[in-house]
């Protein structure tokens, strides 16, 4: 009986701490410590063909960089469809890991938190200093005017991926350089057969990657000046309607693309089913799925006019990922070593070799190993006629409305109904509307 | 001190009755049943109950992205995250409410299937045959499969260009004009009730054929005696035996389908189309994908106090009509 009564006490207890613990509403420590100072968490973001892909790459720099320290860095690998659900429960909670990738479009999002650790000029001096950072990924880690929330990792750039033997048999000579030249060059292609552009009609990010760019060749764009949200502007509505016209109008984009949200379209490209591709260091997952480099060709993506890399002639948005550490680490001086270490000369260039994608760090970047044609074009891109998401604290929920009416129209588009200026209007109002008052 | 020491003596019982002490032995008797509930009822605190207070606490805040790392701190904004759910005028409210109504009516259908096709196997199950038991099992395959799995296999027949679905329909069998789209647009409904449906009912076969084993065979031999027929065998014996297994199930099918989040989840992603936005993955966008925890949570809140008067109806009505079926 005496157990039983200690049992039932003791259970009574535990409840009731737990309780409170649940009711606390999460953590509240301002800073992080050095209480743990030989392990580190590390959640990073799915950039190779699997997850299976990204530890092969990653455990080995993680090993080098216990052998140099003495910290043993546990390796996450999350799932793109998991990592900001995750994000969010770890800054709930205050049970995060200490260092974490994130897609830089969410810096500003991710800053109003104030789980991530400011990386104020101190912090960024014991990094080698912003200098080391390109400028263009540099204003991808926070809302301007306030320390960056994160630093960049990896660059990408959107870039247009053309089927050289399908050219060839259409009898184009070279890739398109404006939208009117793709739409005249997708009616030879359709001639011969095939079809012309790929797109990811129900990806949401991919969505408003697209929009953003046609929007700012309208000259454009989705916020005020002073971060209100304007998705109604003339500009915008003209950009979404270019942009999903490429298959109401211009059909360009198959139908079927509506619904593609799994990378489909990289699949039917490297299969040599389509044509062009507008992606985003799209290299290393062409190969992995059996294309060979010379297959394709790649080039800036399509302006208004002109040609692209003139200034204000945006033609990709800045692209790539950030290194981050949750404020409430347990071993911070390990964890800013460790962003040391990934962003140092080396490290850039192994990672970003592994992933096609451009370093941010300057002197990486002038490696001979990124001279490539297909990474001139990108390290181009990024330098001349890339432009950075609005880094706004509602980036976030700008891209998932305003997405979700992108994907919208394409249904209406795949269904055979008519995209009008009225109808994308109707659409971009009802997504500004579901935006967070302020 | 002489008194004080009286006083500090233990009250004399006074023989042969009075109130008397409980011994040891019965106080285990009647307190050991609640020792026994105890980690249950710990554990419904915990899972239940803590959340729950917590969630209604939130629906008072105004909580975003500002907040969420230290929710307590967030500011208190009365009734606003309610006034603006309910507000059918205004977008929030308009989209909230245009996915009540998606639901209730997948809801009213999918169950209605469920419910249909689960008793009409059951019945024809009823009979032994050979191969009964291997039909038994293949028909709770689709209760057995991990959801995840399940449905991602429906979403890749469902696919425009190279899923099974169009194949069937467009290519072998020519009934529509062109391949038709599945998850996106219009037809979204039909293929979330279809998954739903092919989901679901076998529980109901399950449920039923276990209430059909209660109904005595001589029941249907002496109808059978009297003539009646397979129909009139069904609606005068069949079905009234299994009101009230019928009333459980319906109940049962109604709340999982109702909030029913995975299969729309797995299905369309976290921006389902218009046509198949159901409550749940509109609540989970308005917390977790807007950020607007506060709202989110108001919602939740308003949706419970739904099912829980839909419930309290409709349990009302059943046991009213037990006790009336009992008078008679």
């Amino acid at each position: 009986m005496r157990t039983i009564r200690a049992a039932a006490t003791g259970a009574v207890v535990m409840s009731l701490a737990l309780a409170a613990t649940a009711c606390g509403g999460g953590s509240t420590d301002g800073g992080g410590s050095n209480d743990s100072p030989k392990t580190l968490t590390y959640w990073a973001s799915n950039q190779g063909a699997s997850i299976e892909v990204d530890k092969k790459v990653l455990q080995p720099e993680l090993d080098k960089f216990e052998k140099r320290t003495g910290i043993k860095v546990k390796l996450e690998v999350v799932p793109w469809s998991d990592l900001l659900n995750r994000i969010l429960t770890a800054t709930t909670s205050g049970q995060g890991p200490d260092v974490l990738n994130i897609g830089n479009t969410w810096s500003a999002s991710l800053q109003a938190t104030g789980a991530l650790l400011p990386w104020n000029d101190a912090n960024l001096a014991k990094i080698g200093g912003k200098d080391r950072f390109v400028a263009s990924a540099l204003g991808s880690t926070g809302a301007q005017g306030q320390d960056p929330a994160a630093v960049p990792l990896y660059s990408m750039a959107y870039a247009l991926y053309y089927n050289k033997q399908i050219f060839a048999d259409a009898g184009i000579a070279q890739p398109p350089a404006t939208w009117a030249e793709l739409v005249a060059d997708g009616k030879k292609i359709q001639a011969k057969g095939k079809q012309v552009l790929g797109a990811e009609g129900a990806n949401v990010a991919e969505n408003i990657h697209h929009v953003f760019v046609f929007a700012e060749q309208h000259g454009a764009d989705f916020f005020t000046a002073d971060g209100k949200p304007d998705f109604t502007s003339d500009g915008v509505v003209a950009a979404v309607e270019q942009y999903v016209g490429l298959m109401a109008k211009d059909k360009v984009i198959p139908q079927g693309n509506a619904e593609y949200a799994q990378n489909q379209s990289v699949s039917d490209f490297a299969k040599g089913k389509t044509a062009m591709l507008l992606w985003q260091s799209a290299s290393a997952n062409l190969t992995s799925q059996g294309m060979s480099a010379d297959a394709y060709g790649i080039a800036p993506v399509p302006v208004r006019s002109g040609s692209p890399g003139a200034g204000a002639q945006v033609n990709s948005m800045v692209a790539g990922i950030n290194l981050a550490v949750f404020k409430n680490t347990d071993n911070l001086d390990g964890a800013t070593e460790f962003v040391k270490f990934m962003t140092g000369d080396e490290e850039q260039k192994i990672l970003n070799t592994a992933y096609s994608t451009i370093p941010p760090v300057a002197a990486a970047q002038s490696d001979a190993a990124f001279n490539s044609p297909a990474n001139v074009v990108l390290k181009d891109t990024l330098a001349k006629s890339a432009a950075a998401l609005p880094q706004v604290a509602d980036e976030s929920q700008f891209e998932t409305t305003v997405g979700t009416a992108v994907k919208e129209l394409f249904a209406d588009a795949a269904a055979g109904r008519a995209v009008t200026t009225e109808s994308v209007k109707a659409r971009l109002a009802k997504a500004q509307q579901q935006m967070p008052a302020k | 001190m002489t008194t004080a020491v009286e006083v500090a003596k233990p009250p004399v019982r006074p023989a042969g009755g009075g109130t008397r002490r409980p011994r040891p032995g019965r106080l285990r008797r009647v307190g050991l049943p609640y020792l026994l509930l105890l980690p249950a009822l710990i554990l419904e605190l915990l899972v239940h109950l803590v959340p729950m207070v917590i969630g209604i606490v939130m629906s008072f805040k105004e909580l975003t992205q500002f907040y969420i790392r230290d929710w307590g701190t967030a500011p208190w904004s009365g009734l606003d995250n309610y006034r603006v759910s309910v507000d059918f005028d205004a977008p929030v409210g308009e989209a909230l409410l245009h996915s009540f109504l998606v639901t209730v009516g997948f809801t009213l259908l999918s169950v209605g299937l469920c419910w249909l096709i689960g008793t009409a196997a059951a019945v024809f199950m009823q009979d032994a045959f050979r191969g009964r038991g291997l039909l038994r099992a293949l028909f709770l395959v689709p209760y057995a499969l991990p959801v995840y799995a399940a449905v991602i296999t429906w979403v890749f027949m469902f696919q425009h260009d190279n899923g099974l679905v169009n194949h069937v329909l467009h290519d072998q069998l020519h009934l529509t004009d062109k391949p038709s789209f599945w998850l996106i647009g219009d037809n979204s409904f039909y293929a979330l009730l279809t998954v739903s449906v092919w989901k679901g009912w076998p529980f109901a076969f399950l449920i039923v054929m276990a209430g059909l084993q209660n109904i005595p065979r001589e029941l249907y031999e002496a109808a059978a005696l009297d003539g009646a027929g397979v129909w009139q065998q069904l609606r005068r014996i069949t079905l009234p035996s299994l009101s009230q297994v019928n009333q459980v199930l319906v109940l049962v099918l109604f709340l999982w389908t109702f909030n029913d989040f995975n299969t729309p989840y797995v299905l369309f992603g976290r921006a389902a189309p218009e046509a198949a936005d159901l409550i749940s993955v509109h609540i989970y966008q308005a917390s977790f994908v807007t950020w607007n925890f506060g709202t989110g949570s108001a919602m939740s809140v308003l949706l419970l106090l739904f099912l829980l008067a839909v419930t309290g109806v409709y349990l009302t009505l059943t046991s009213r009509n037990r006790r009336s079926s009992r008078a008679r």
